[in-house]
């Protein structure tokens, strides 16, 4: 036990900010509230510094825990606990977003409003990837649409009412489907705890405490979560709300929505349903494959036939999203720990690659937007490789490390994905082959389309980045050489907990 | 303790004050109003300072009153009326702040606002069904002056309606008293002495007792398919009576049935279940689908209302401890809520606007014009669609738990509920404050600024979103009471069945 609640501090750091912008913000100048509101952002990647600093990444189980009980009616603790895989995506959110608020630093509308609902959302995101108890989790997980609806609704597109209402029903719908799943869960076993569950289901407890329920009952249940999180990542079928949600959204705002909420979705997969249901997966694993390579393919194929820039880059992290299940299924729907480890490794490190390089691409977006004054058509466009050197540079470096160049970051985590994969499921990875061809071609018609070619009218006038554009894209592009040459830097923080995970396969 | 009882005093005493002190100004009228209802809250929360939970109803005052029938003046309090006296005090004096603004016969106004709210303390504090009985019918009447008198669109007919609704429910509880009384041979009108005369009755009696009370009680708490006099009366309604009547009244119905009929035929509760549990899912998906469809922004909280009382049936009828205990935090859960989604529609934007028709308020970009409205109508919609962190999470949580473990599919079909109150609930968000966000329409509208809202509307707002969000975050201030409660043989029958 640690005597600074640290975990705490991570969450409400950024509603605090929120907070002092709600009473503060009013007297003072726009450029002021967007200073709170980037610098309370930072405080994530600060504790989460600190908390790396004494991080013990050979240690298995949670560190930095707090507990206390809640409501003791139904037996709920505020419960927060971070290990390899939350301090992963504490990091990304740390990371991605500062960035997205400089993306969004000449949002003329509203700043302050802006910041108070960013930092809402950002604070809710960090504490789903900390709470461990489903409760306390779920309040977070909810509580993060709320914000988002506001963030596309009024800063979004034309478009962006009818996508952020389809955006808030698609999830909630899913989030009941959950909600009756772990009241069903609770009705079997008289806890929500995430580490509770997930011992008596490695003890293989959980299955028939969950067959008390009735005959089809325990499917349902399974049913209810998966459908939950299937629509957060989203696993193909459920993922039609995306594009219009990410397209219409502001561009820090759809940053945030690829680079951090999407993982949200599959570390729900990851933290609950594959702990908790580790055979009901093993079970659905071949189906779901399925659906898992639907996103990989139809996402890229989908992504190849649109002419909206950012429709193309939002159908393109179904794409790259779905690799992360895809490996997950594989895993669970097989029993190979040695490729299975390579797999684990692959999703962690994909979704920490897809996060840099996805916000990255519709920061671009948002900049070639921004010059252009609206209109963002694969065709509008053309030769802005001699007239914004610098800006075509970063793009392309993003458009590449998200095709999987070897040498920067995609590669690793896509790479480990297949050689898992292909130990697993052969065929599946044979398919999904068709996906990254896909995405080659797409991204390489984007970059011709836009960057080659005579210089198109209206075009030449464009000026190059700035210096709050500048600093927006050098992180991300520094990240993503570094974890290009260096995975193992990233590797190490949850490589342990890997290995644990694919010792314990059934 | 015994301080309780005032609260009934205090709401009369200050009724007839008001009377008095609205023939001299308006003012007058107004801070008597307040006053009482603050007094009365402030009653309830010191005598729920020394409150200690336990599983029996703690007698405050038992006198004789009518010998020939055995009826005492008989008042109680357990952890569920105790949880439902702060609701009142809470709505009460939220209602008062919202109505700040009456001026036409504003001595009447609060004189019958405030006998109602006497009532209403009446209700959850008897423990002789003569006597709630009494109290029940004293809460009804001041209704019908309150909607016909100071009411808007159609106010004749939707208080014609709520009151014959009403009286119907009445009646049928006072048949089925008089028969349980008579037929039984009881010695009195106490709960304990109906509930041993009830034994007595052969079953199928019970079951027609049983009927006759559930049914009456549930009309006034709006139960599929009885719920149709709610939305047209709490359109009809003003403001601060439709605040009451969906915060505080339906709960006087549900409360009927927890406290009366369910105790007393635990047996034939336990027959008539599955009917009444599949009303309630009913009611929840079949009331949130009108509500995804109006084109009034009252209509739509009038059937959120009776989609949300769903729940409290639901967990009523499902009768596992966690159900009743989230059937009871539901009733203060929407109490507040219903309250606040009532002030703002029908105080903050339909006074200012002159109009309550979607359409015409979707041109409007009234998230500019009233952004303090906008900023309540959101808190209170994602409370009322059951966002966790406020208190309908936790009521509908443990309803739905309760439930599964009852029957799962009831809970199947509930959690359905759930999805639609999401819909209705943002498309009304969506279509009221943000219909337009597009910034040449919100300077067009900056020439035409709206009346700011006052400082008793926002006094009133934050006091009842405190209250949803304090009660979200710690539920155990009232499940403390509310459980414990739960633990007496009677409702423990209930559960069960057999008698007490």
């Amino acid at each position: 036990m640690n005597s600074l609640p640290l975990l705490s501090l991570i969450v409400f750091a950024p509603w605090a900010g929120a907070v002092v912008l709600a009473f503060v913000g009013r007297h003072v100048g726009a450029n002021a509230n967007r200073t709170i509101t980037l610098v309370s952002s930072l405080s994530t990647l600060v504790l989460a510094g600190v908390a790396l600093a004494s991080f013990d990444p050979s240690a298995i189980g949670y560190q930095f825990t707090e507990r206390h009980a809640w409501i003791n009616t139904l037996n709920v603790n505020y419960h927060l606990g971070l290990d390899g895989l939350s301090l992963l995506l504490v990091l990304l959110t740390g990371i991605i977003s500062p960035l997205c608020l400089l993306a969004s630093w000449r949002v003329g509308r509203c700043p302050r409003a802006f910041g108070m609902l960013f930092l809402l959302l950002q604070g809710a995101a960090l504490g789903v990837f900390l709470a461990l108890d489903f409760f306390h989790w779920f309040v977070f997980w909810e509580l993060s649409l709320v914000p988002a609806f506001f963030l596309i609704k009024i800063w979004g597109g034309p478009g962006a009412s009818r996508a952020a209402y389809q955006f808030v029903i698609y999830t909630l719908a899913g989030g009941a489907c959950m909600l009756l799943g772990f009241a069903a869960l609770y009705v079997a076993t008289g806890t929500l705890n995430f580490t509770e569950l997930a011992q008596m289901a490695a003890a293989g407890e959980l299955a028939p405490k969950l067959a008390t329920l009735g005959t089809f009952w325990p499917q349902v249940v399974f049913v209810g979560v998966l459908l939950g999180l299937a629509v957060k990542v989203p696993l193909f079928p459920f993922h039609t709300w995306l594009p219009p949600a990410y397209a219409e959204a502001p561009t820090g705002v759809s940053m945030f929505l690829t680079g951090v909420m999407s993982k949200m979705g599959v570390y729900g997969f990851l933290r609950i349903l594959w702990p908790l249901f580790p055979e009901p997966l093993h079970a659905a694993a071949p189906c779901l494959l399925w659906l898992a390579l639907g996103g990989v393919v139809l996402g890229a194929f989908a992504a190849m036939k649109q002419t909206d820039l950012k429709r193309m880059v939002a159908y393109s992290s179904i794409n790259h999203l779905s690799y992360c299940l895809l490996a997950l299924f594989a895993v669970a729907g097989a029993s190979k720990p040695d490729a299975a480890a390579a797999a684990l490794s692959g999703t962690l490190l994909q979704m920490f690659n897809h996060g840099l390089s996805a916000a990255a691409l519709f920061a671009c977006v948002g900049i070639i937007e921004a010059r252009s004054g609206g209109p963002r058509g694969l065709n509008d466009f053309g030769g802005l490789r001699t007239v914004t050197p610098l800006f075509a540079g970063f793009c392309g470096i993003a458009m590449f490390s998200s095709l999987g160049l070897p040498g920067l970051n995609g590669f690793v985590g896509e790479f480990l994905i297949f050689r898992g994969v292909f130990g697993l499921a052969p065929w599946a990875a044979g398919v999904a082959c068709l996906g990254l061809l896909a995405t080659a071609l797409f991204l390489l018609t984007f970059w011709q389309r836009v960057f080659h070619g005579p210089v198109a009218a209206g075009v030449a006038a464009f000026r190059d980045l700035d210096r709050v554009e500048f600093l927006t894209l050098l992180p991300l592009v520094i990240l993503m050489f570094l974890l290009g040459v260096l995975p193992q830097i990233v590797i190490a923080l949850f490589n342990p907990l890997v290995t644990a995970w694919a010792a314990n396969l059934p | 303790m015994n301080l309780l009882p005032w609260t009934i005093y205090v709401s009369f005493a200050g009724s007839f004050l008001a009377l008095v002190a609205g023939a001299r100004s308006a003012a007058a009228a107004r801070w008597t109003a307040l006053a009482t209802a603050v007094a009365a809250t402030t009653l309830t929360f010191l005598a729920a300072r020394d409150f200690v939970p336990g599983s029996s109803l703690q007698t405050l005052v038992n006198v004789p009153w009518i010998a020939g029938l055995g009826v005492n003046y008989h008042l109680a309090v357990d952890g569920i009326s105790l949880t439902l006296l702060v609701l009142t005090g809470l709505a009460a004096t939220a209602g008062i702040l919202f109505s700040w603004n009456i001026e036409e016969r504003p001595g009447e106004f609060f004189a019958l606002f405030l006998a109602l709210i006497g009532g209403v303390y009446g209700v959850f504090l008897s423990a002789d069904v003569f006597v709630l009985f009494v109290f029940y019918e004293i809460a009804i009447v001041p209704k019908y002056f309150l909607i016909a008198i100071w009411g808007s669109t159609n106010r004749e007919y939707g208080a014609m309606k709520l009151v014959l609704y009403s009286f119907a429910g009445s009646s049928l509880v006072l048949a089925g008293m008089i028969w349980a009384y008579a037929a039984g041979g009881a010695t009195g009108f106490g709960l304990a002495q109906l509930a041993e005369a009830a034994v007595h009755l052969p079953f199928p009696e019970q079951v027609a007792v049983f009927a006759l009370l559930f049914t009456g009680f549930a009309t006034l708490a709006g139960m599929f398919p009885l719920h149709t006099w709610a939305p047209t009366g709490h359109v009809a309604a003003p403001t601060a009576a439709s605040m009451l009547l969906a915060g505080v009244v339906m709960k006087l119905g549900a409360y009927g049935c927890l406290r009366v009929a369910m105790p007393l035929f635990p047996d034939a509760f336990l027959y008539c279940q599955p009917v009444i549990a599949w009303l309630a899912v009913v009611g929840i998906v079949y009331a949130g689908c009108i509500a995804l469809v109006q084109e009034d922004f009252k209509f739509v909280i009038g059937y959120s209302s009776v989609s949300h009382m769903g729940f409290v049936l639901l967990g009523l009828a499902a009768a596992t401890p966690l159900a009743l205990a989230g059937a009871v935090l539901q009733m203060f859960s929407h109490g507040v809520i219903a309250g606040l989604l009532f002030a703002v529609v029908g105080r903050m934007v339909y006074e200012r606007t002159h109009t309550r028709r979607l359409a015409d308020l979707k041109a409007m970009p009234l998230h500019r014009l009233l952004p303090f409205a906008a900023v309540i109508f959101v808190v209170a919609g994602l409370a009322s669609l059951g966002l966790p962190g406020f208190s309908g999470f936790p009521a509908e949580l443990s309803i739905l738990i309760g439930t599964w473990q009852e029957n799962p599919l009831w809970a199947v079909v509930a959690a359905l509920g759930i999805i639609v109150a999401g819909a209705f609930t943002l498309r009304v968000i969506q279509v009221s404050f943000f219909g337009t966000t597009n910034l040449a329409a919100i300077a067009a509208a900056g020439n035409h600024p709206l009346p700011p809202i006052t400082r008793a509307e926002k006094a009133g707002a934050l006091l009842l979103i405190a209250a949803t969000l304090y009660v979200g975050l710690k539920p155990d201030v009232l499940l403390d009471w509310i459980v414990p409660a739960l633990q007496s043989p009677v409702f423990q029958a209930v559960m069960k069945g057999g008698n007490p």
